[in-house]
C-alpha cells in the first residue's frame, strides 16, 4: 500500500517500528500530487524541494512527540513565517508573515513536517472554492464539480490521498461543508478551543481553526496538537484539553442523542436524507438513544449569520488597504484613491460583495434593523442548543443538503450559495463543536456527511459517537478511484 | 426594495472600494435578494433579548503590564510595497497648495 494513502496513525505505528522514515511519507506525497494536483487545484502554494529540504537533513523522528515526522498542509488563511499565505487573494500577492500562527507553533512543537498551503475561497468567503484568485479547486470524486468550501484545497487534498493531515478554518461550515463533499473527516472545534492568533480575520466571534483527515482518530490526534489556551489569544480558553484517543474508543451505550426535524427540510437531496436516517439506525444500533427534538430558530440562522459574519468580515478586511502588505497600484492621486484602488483591483467579487453587505448592515440608520437585530436572533439560537443540551449527549444532522454540486452552478447567484451552509452555520452561532464524517454516497458516487453537534469543550463526545459509527461503517475506507481517468 | 442603486454605492465608498457601473447595478441587485431574504429575522419579536456578539463567558481578560521583545521593524516592513527608512511610504496626504 502507498505510504500517502494511510492515515497519520498508521504512519506513527510504522515509524516506530522504523519500517519506513519520514523521507519516505514525503516522497510519496510528492509523486501523489506530481498524478493528481493537475486534475485537482488542491494546493496553492506546494514547493517540493522546501518540504524535502525540511524532511531532510538533521530531521530525526523522536516518537514521543505526537505527529513526528507526519507531514500537514494548511490553509491558505493561517501564517506561516516567511512562507506564502495569501488567502487565495490578490490583495494579498507575494504576503510572506514575519511569523508564525500559534497552530503552526504548536504543530512544530509536535514534529510535525509543514508541506505546503491549500487552496480556499478567498478569505474564506465561499462554498465551493471558486472565488481562489487560483481558481476552484475541484473534487476528488467528480472532477467537474466543487470540493465544497472554503477550506476545499484541504478537503480535497486529504481526499485524494494528496494529504496525510490539513488545517482548514470553519466560520460557517468551512471544515465540516468540504469534509462531507469530499468524503473525509473535519472538525470544527468550540469556539476558543483553538487559539486564532495567526489566522487571518474573518469574523473574530465566529472563525475556528480544525483538522480535516481521512478518519476520526486522525481528527483527535491532530486536534489534540493544536488545541489549548494561548495568551496571544485573548479569546482562546484556558480549559484543559484531554488526550482523547483513548476516550473516544468508549462505547456509546446509552448515550442521549437528538435528531432535529428542522435539518430534514424540503428540497433537500433523497440520497442524504435517506444515508441519515440510516445512520440513526446505525448509532441506534450501537446502543444510543436516538430521539426527535427542534431548534426552533434553525430557520433564522443563515440570515444572522449574512448579517454578522459580513460585518465582522468588513471590519477585519478594513486592514487590507495597499499600505502594509499585498498589492498597490500605481499612481494613485491621494491615500483615498489609492485604499479604493488598491480594495477594487485586490478584492473579487464576492469579498467586495461581503464587504459591502457587512458596512451596510453597520451603518448608521441600519444597525439597528440589521446587525443588533441579528445579535439578539443569535441569543435564540444559541439558546436552543443550550436548551437541547441538558437533555442531550450529541445532536446529529446531515452536513449539507446535498452533495457536491457542478462547478459553476451557483456561482452567480450569491444567496443559493449561501443556502449551501444551512446546516453548519448554526454551530459557529452558538459556538458549540461539530464534526462532519462520511455516511454514504448518493447513486451518483458521491460522498453524503454527516454531523454530530456537541456541548461547548466537549470535543471528546463528538468524537466518541463519531468513531464509534466509523468503526462499524466502511464509508470511510472509500478511496476516489476515478481522479486519474 | 430594501436597498438601492444611490445606497450601494454610498456604502461601497464608505468601504473604501470603488466599484464600476456595471458592478453598482450587478450588485445591487444581488444585496438587494440578499437583504429580502434576512428581513425574516423581522417577524420575530426581540425586544427583551440581550444581543449576543460572543458565546464565551468571559468579561475583559487582563494581562500583567510587562514589557516584552517584539518583532524587528525591519521584518515586519519587508512585506510593505513601499518603504524608506523602516517607515511605511504613501501618498500624499495633505496637499500644500490648496
Amino acid at each position: 500500500m502507498e505510504l500517502n494513502t494511510l492515515t497519520a496513525h498508521a504512519l506513527i505505528d510504522l515509524l516506530n517500528k522504523k519500517d519506513i522514515s519520514p523521507i519516505d511519507i514525503c516522497n510519496s506525497i510528492i509523486k501523489r500530487i506530481a498524478d493528481t494536483e493537475k486534475r485537482l487545484n488542491a494546493l496553492a502554494h506546494f514547493d517540493k524541494d522546501a518540504a524535502l529540504k525540511r524532511v531532510g537533513d538533521g530531521f530525526k523522528p523522536s516518537p514521543t512527540k505526537a505527529l513526528s515526522g507526519i507531514p500537514v498542509f494548511i490553509k491558505d488563511n493561517i501564517c506561516v513565517k516567511d512562507e506564502l499565505t495569501t488567502c487565495s487573494s490578490k490583495i494579498l500577492k507575494g504576503f510572506k508573515p514575519p511569523y508564525n500562527a500559534t497552530v503552526i507553533n504548536k504543530l512544530l512543537a509536535a514534529d510535525a513536517i509543514l508541506m505546503g498551503k491549500t487552496n480556499m475561497d478567498e478569505f474564506a468567503f465561499g462554498s465551493s472554492t471558486e472565488t481562489s484568485c487560483y481558481g476552484a479547486s475541484r473534487n476528488p470524486w467528480d472532477t467537474e464539480r466543487i470540493p465544497g468550501g472554503s477550506s476545499g484545497g484541504s478537503a480535497a487534498a486529504v481526499s485524494a490521498d494528496e494529504a496525510i493531515l490539513a488545517l482548514g478554518s470553519d466560520t460557517g461550515g468551512s471544515i465540516r461543508q468540504p469534509a462531507a463533499l469530499c468524503g473525509v473527516v473535519g472538525l470544527k472545534p468550540t469556539y476558543g478551543r483553538v487559539s486564532r492568533y495567526g489566522l487571518i480575520a474573518f469574523a473574530s466571534s465566529l472563525d475556528q481553526i480544525g483538522p480535516i483527515t481521512k478518519d476520526v482518530e486522525d481528527a483527535a490526534i491532530l486536534l489534540k496538537a493544536i488545541s489549548g489556551h494561548d495568551e496571544m489569544d485573548s479569546t482562546s480558553a484556558n480549559i484543559a484539553v484531554n488526550d482523547y484517543v483513548p476516550e473516544i474508543k468508549k462505547d456509546i451505550k446509552g448515550l442521549k442523542i437528538g435528531i432535529p426535524k428542522e435539518y430534514f427540510i424540503e428540497g433537500m437531496d433523497k440520497d442524504v436524507k435517506d444515508s441519515i436516517k440510516t445512520a440513526v439506525q446505525k448509532l441506534e444500533g450501537l446502543g444510543a438513544v436516538c430521539e426527535d427534538i427542534s431548534l426552533p430558530h434553525t430557520e433564522y440562522a443563515v440570515s444572522v449569520y449574512y448579517l454578522v459574519a459580513t460585518a465582522e468580515a468588513s471590519s477585519n478586511l478594513a486592514r487590507f488597504d495597499g499600505v502594509q502588505y499585498g498589492l498597490r497600484p500605481e499612481n494613485a492621486k491621494s491615500m483615498i484613491d489609492m485604499y479604493k484602488k488598491t480594495r477594487e483591483q485586490g478584492f473579487g467579487d464576492e469579498a467586495k460583495r461581503r464587504i459591502i453587505l457587512g458596512t451596510f448592515a453597520l451603518s448608521s440608520g441600519y444597525y439597528d434593523a440589521y446587525y443588533l437585530k441579528a445579535l439578539k436572533v443569535r441569543t435564540l439560537i444559541k439558546r436552543d442548543f443550550d436548551e437541547a443540551f441538558r437533555k442531550f449527549d450529541a445532536i446529529v444532522t446531515p452536513t449539507s443538503p446535498t452533495p457536491a454540486f457542478k462547478i459553476g452552478e451557483k456561482i452567480s447567484d450569491p444567496l443559493t450559495m449561501y443556502l449551501s451552509d444551512i446546516f453548519t452555520i448554526s454551530a459557529n452561532l452558538a459556538g458549540i463543536p461539530g464534526i462532519s464524517i462520511p455516511c454514504g454516497f448518493t447513486k451518483n458516487n458521491l460522498p453524503i456527511g454527516l454531523q454530530i453537534l456537541g456541548k461547548p469543550f466537549d470535543e471528546e463526545m463528538i468524537l466518541r459517537v463519531a468513531y464509534n459509527y466509523e468503526q462499524n461503517t466502511d464509508w470511510h475506507n472509500r478511496k476516489p478511484e476515478n481522479i486519474l481517468k | 426594495m430594501a436597498i438601492n442603486r444611490d445606497t450601494v454605492k454610498y456604502t461601497a465608498n464608505l468601504a473604501r472600494i470603488e466599484l464600476s457601473n456595471g458592478e453598482l447595478d450587478h450588485f445591487t441587485a444581488q444585496l438587494d435578494r440578499i437583504l429580502a431574504y434576512v428581513d425574516k429575522l423581522g417577524t420575530l419579536d426581540t425586544s427583551n433579548l440581550e444581543p449576543t456578539s460572543h458565546v464565551l463567558e468571559m468579561k475583559n481578560v487582563y494581562r500583567d503590564d510587562v514589557v516584552k521583545e517584539s518583532l524587528p521593524v525591519s521584518e515586519v516592513i519587508q512585506n510593505a510595497p513601499a518603504r524608506e527608512n523602516n517607515l511605511f511610504k504613501v501618498p500624499k496626504i495633505i496637499d500644500t497648495e490648496a
